[in-house]
Order: C-alpha cells, then structure tokens, then sequence
C-alpha cells in the first residue's frame, strides 16, 4: 500500500458533514468506468518443496503426484514478493519507528484505537481509513458482529477486553460495510432451528434484533436496500453490546474511552460516521456528530 | 515530585550564578532553550489525539489515491469478492496483512484475533471462528488458508506467563489464549533451560501448528485439503529482524504399493 501521489485524480474530493440545520451536501459523482478485466490464467506448475512441518510425517515421492491442481502455484514466491515489497517500501524506509514499534505496541505520543471490522477482502480498516502500523488494535470477523457479555467467550471479547484493560486504547470504532455477505446471509436466512443452521448462519443470528428492526421498518425496499438498512443497524447494536461490557462500560462514563461507529460504502465509496455519547443525566446514551464524507 | 526539587534546583543556579557571574549569560540561553521545549511539549499534549481528524484523512487519501484511481477494480470489488486467501493474523496493530504482505482490496479475507489463534471446531463456542472459514471455504472457496504469527506477540506472552490452572484473572483472554496450550506445553518441554523471551519465540511458531492442526478438525477444511482445493500454510513476521518465514501443512496419499 505505497501512499505515493498518482497523478491527478480523477474525481474531485471533498468532505461533507450535516449541519446543525441538517442540511446535506453530498458531491455529484461521475459514473465510474467500468471496463471487462482479463480473465486470470490458471497457473499450472509442480509444487516447489518448502519448509516442511512434520505434523504428518509424510515422504517425499508422497507429494508429487497429488498436487497438480489448479490451485498449485508459486505461492513462496508471491509471498515473497508481497513481504520484500512492504520491506523495500515501508519497513526499510522507516526503520527507526518500526524499531521502536517493536519494544512496545504504541509510539508513545499517541495512543492506539481499537477498530472491530469485517473480515471481507474488500474492506481491511488499515487500507480504508489508513492506519499505519502501531496506530489501530484491529478485530476482523465475519459482519463486524460485537456480541453482549452475557453471550459469553467469543474471539472478540478476548481482544476486547485486552485492547481496553492492557492496551488502555481512548477510542473504540465498530466499522460496517455495504455487501456485507454476512449480513445477506442474516437477511436471508429463513429456518432459525439451531440444528439445520449453518456456522455462518449461527454466528450472524446474533445480529437478529437488527434484522427484526429492520424488516419492520423497510419491509417496503427491495431486499438489497434492507440489507443496507441491517448493515447500518447491526453496526448500532454492536456499539451497544459494547456497553455491555463492564471494565467499557465505566471508561465510558469517565470520559476515558469514546466509541464510534462507522460505514463504509464500497459501491460509491462513501464513510458514514457517528460518536456514541452520553446524555448530561451521564444515563443515557445517544448517537452525535454524524457526518458523511464521500 | 515537582515543587521542591525545582525550587532546590533554582536555588543551586542561582548560588552558582553569584560564585560565577560570568555564566550569567550561559545561564539564561539554556533557561530559554528549556522554557521553549517544556512549551512545545505542553501545547501538544494540551491538543489530544483526535481520531475522527485521524481516519477522515485516512479515509480521504485512500479515496483519492485508491478508489479514485483505479475504478475497474472497485467496480468489480462493488459486485462481489473472490479472494484467494484466507489469513489469521494477529489483531496487534504492527501486523497487519494489508501492509506486510501487501495485501489490496480484494487480495485476502482476514481474520483478526488475538495471537491469530484457530480454536478447534465446536459448532456452539467460538462460532465466529467458525463461521469466517466456513465462509470463506464453503462460499468464497478460497484457496489457501494462511495462519501467520508475529515476533514479541503479547498473546502468546500472556499463554506463557498466565498459570492457566483455572483460576482466571481476567474475564476471557485466559479462556482464549488457552486454546494454544499444547504449543505452551511443547515449548516448555523442549527448551526448558532457555530465556523467557526465547522461549515466547517459539512459542510464536508452534501456536501457529497447533493453529494449522485445529483447522484440519473442520470438516469442510478437511475435504478441501484431502481433494487437494484447499492448502494451509503457516507464516511468521519478525518486526524486529524485518523478516519473514513461511511454511506449510502438506498432506498427500502415497500410491498403494503390493506388498
């Protein structure tokens, strides 16, 4: 991910934000062009030996005669070719900070934020919102789902609780994304026995209030807006499941820790943001400083 | 701290001063020099870290230098995704995919957990585990699954200093960090005179295994692999060398021989 300067750009840019007379601004875009990619060739070699593990104690001759598929290609070399990229354009450029980045998590002038994203391809918050390394603590799972404590153990709560408790992160953003498979998956999703579910199905059914929400308030759109719409509501309740959470619950309330939510629009490339506060009674919570930048 | 030391260290100066006059002017360059980097010090901690200021500017450039540049590709990622990579990384904010391996939009649906740990297949706990591979299995049909661990991971330090005997001190990350104890246990075994940090070293690594052998229990995985769609191969990034290592889980049928 090189941030050298290309040429002029081909859209104009600006942010927008909703002003306090909520009057929206938002940038005409010119269509994009779209034009037919290539088609990939499927490459075919003879798998190269690396580094064996010797989990399964396997011979040698075992390995050639399985392994002409397509899926078999130079995959040490792309890699290789991917890391010594990062190092010749990054690492090495910047050794003295990745040095120090080493000894502790953070640099020290700043503090780290949390991010909790979706694990698609498209969407990795370090590319999206342009963290550098030592800047964002980044949970990534399927629909960018926080669940509440009383669900119990899950990959995300461990890491929760280690970026708020160790890491003493300010800043927790929840980002959500359009075409979010994860969130189609709940949208479609029609026989709720657990034993017929898929993985996936199971996992996104935590996100069922707000495909509840949402089908009572968009019945009307077509399935693609609901989709949208559950995007945008799953990411709320994500927010509040973080309440949940006692050792957040409190920084919030002492100003310590500030939560954010956020949506990224893939197909016009857009970023909805909003910042979770407290009432003045410190009782309630409501969202502020909503602002849209595309 | 504070008040008194100063008001002794002023006071010290200032008998100097008389003993010497003639550093007088010494004196008052290096009090200046000293009033104006206290004061650049404290007029940037007075403006705190402001992270919307922070991911608009992110946000803006990527637009700009990204999106904007290269339509074809975010048209076609606008429809849909089909990487080749499933990863695991670590959620420590020096490892990320995007950058060590240079991964771009469309490249690698990632995963991100603590110490890029794969808990074993159970249908009730850890189901988000679950679900990110069989989605990216199953419906993405990616075609390798790559677990990478990290140098100076704080997971794994905590797997190796936590007792892990049951009495937990934190609410989960005990609970999760736990699922690696065989690597914990190998490691222990195997270098038991060594250093603490040698030890989280190949600590490191060995999770990763534990990690590969935890993905072979999901049944989808299990097919792809023995069809041979799928591969799994393990990583590991040292930030503090600036390299990386990189290895797989293979998995073969040898012809059957007459005996």
């Amino acid at each position: 991910m090189a941030l050298t300067l290309c040429g002029r750009a081909r859209r104009f840019v600006s942010a927008t934000s909703v002003h306090n007379n909520d009057c929206l601004h938002r940038l005409q875009q010119t269509g994009s062009d779209r034009f037919q990619l290539g088609e990939a060739k499927a490459i075919r070699l003879l798998p190269r030996r690396t580094n064996m593990v010797q989990e399964l104690g396997t011979r040698e001759e075992l390995m050639q005669e399985n392994r002409e598929v397509e899926t078999s290609y130079d995959f040490l070399g792309e890699m290789r070719q991917r890391f010594l990229r990062f190092k010749r354009q990054k690492y090495l450029p910047q050794i003295e900070k990745f040095q120090a980045l080493a000894i502790a998590q953070s640099p020290k002038d700043k503090k780290q934020v949390m991010v909790i994203g979706c694990a698609d391809s498209r969407v990795c918050p370090s590319y999206v919102l342009g963290f550098q390394p030592g800047e964002a603590f980044t949970i990534r799972n399927v629909a960018n789902l926080v669940t509440p404590i009383q669900n119990g153990s899950t990959e995300t709560n461990s890491a929760l609780e280690f970026a708020v408790t160790t890491l003493q992160v300010e800043n927790i953003i929840v980002m959500g994304h359009s075409n979010c498979g994860g969130i189609q998956a709940l949208m479609s999703h029609q026989n709720h026995k657990e034993n017929q579910s898929s993985l996936v199905e199971r996992w996104v059914m935590n996100g069922k209030a707000a495909k509840l929400r949402t089908q009572a308030a968009s019945s009307h759109l077509s399935f693609d807006e609901q989709c949208r719409d559950c995007e945008k509501e799953s990411i709320k309740d994500s927010v509040m499941n973080l309440i949940t959470y006692p050792w957040i619950r409190e920084r919030v309330k002492r100003g310590e820790v500030k939560i954010h939510g956020c949506y990224y629009n893939l197909s016009d490339c857009s970023l909805e943001k909003w910042r979770l506060s407290l009432d003045k009674s410190n009782n309630g919570l409501y969202v502020s400083d909503r602002e849209i930048w595309s | 701290m504070g008040n008194e030391s100063y008001e002794d260290a002023i006071e010290a100066l200032k008998k100097l001063i008389i003993e010497k006059d003639e550093l007088k002017t010494v004196a008052a360059a290096k009090v200046e020099q000293l009033t104006a980097e206290l004061q650049l010090a404290s007029s940037s901690d007075s403006k705190s870290f402001d992270p919307v200021e922070r991911i608009k500017q992110g946000f803006v450039t990527f637009k700009k230098e990204k999106y904007d540049t290269n339509p074809a590709l975010y048209g076609e990622l606008a429809k849909g995704q089909s990487p080749k990579f499933m990863v695991f990384a670590c959620s420590d904010s020096r490892v990320c995919p995007s950058h060590v391996l240079n991964f771009n939009p469309g490249d690698a649906f990632v995963v991100r957990n603590i110490a890029n740990m794969v808990p074993p297949f159970d249908k009730v706990k850890y189901a988000g585990v679950g679900a990110a591979v069989e989605y990216a299995v199953l419906h993405l049909k990616v075609e390798n699954i790559v677990v990478i661990g990290h140098s100076a991971c704080g997971g794994i330090k905590g797997l190796m200093s936590f007792p892990l005997d049951g009495n937990n001190s934190t609410d989960f990350i005990e609970d999760w960090v736990k699922i690696c104890l065989p690597a914990k246990s190998k490691v222990l075994a195997e270098n038991e005179g060594s250093a603490f940090e040698h030890q989280c070293g190949r600590c490191e690594r060995e999770a990763v295994n534990v990690s590969l052998a935890n993905l072979l229990t999901y049944p989808f995985v299990r097919e792809g692999v023995v069809k041979g769609t799928l591969a799994l191969k393990g990583g590991y990034y040292d930030f503090v060398k600036g390299a990386f290592e990189l290895w797989e889980l293979q998995f073969g049928l040898s012809p059957a021989r007459p005996i």
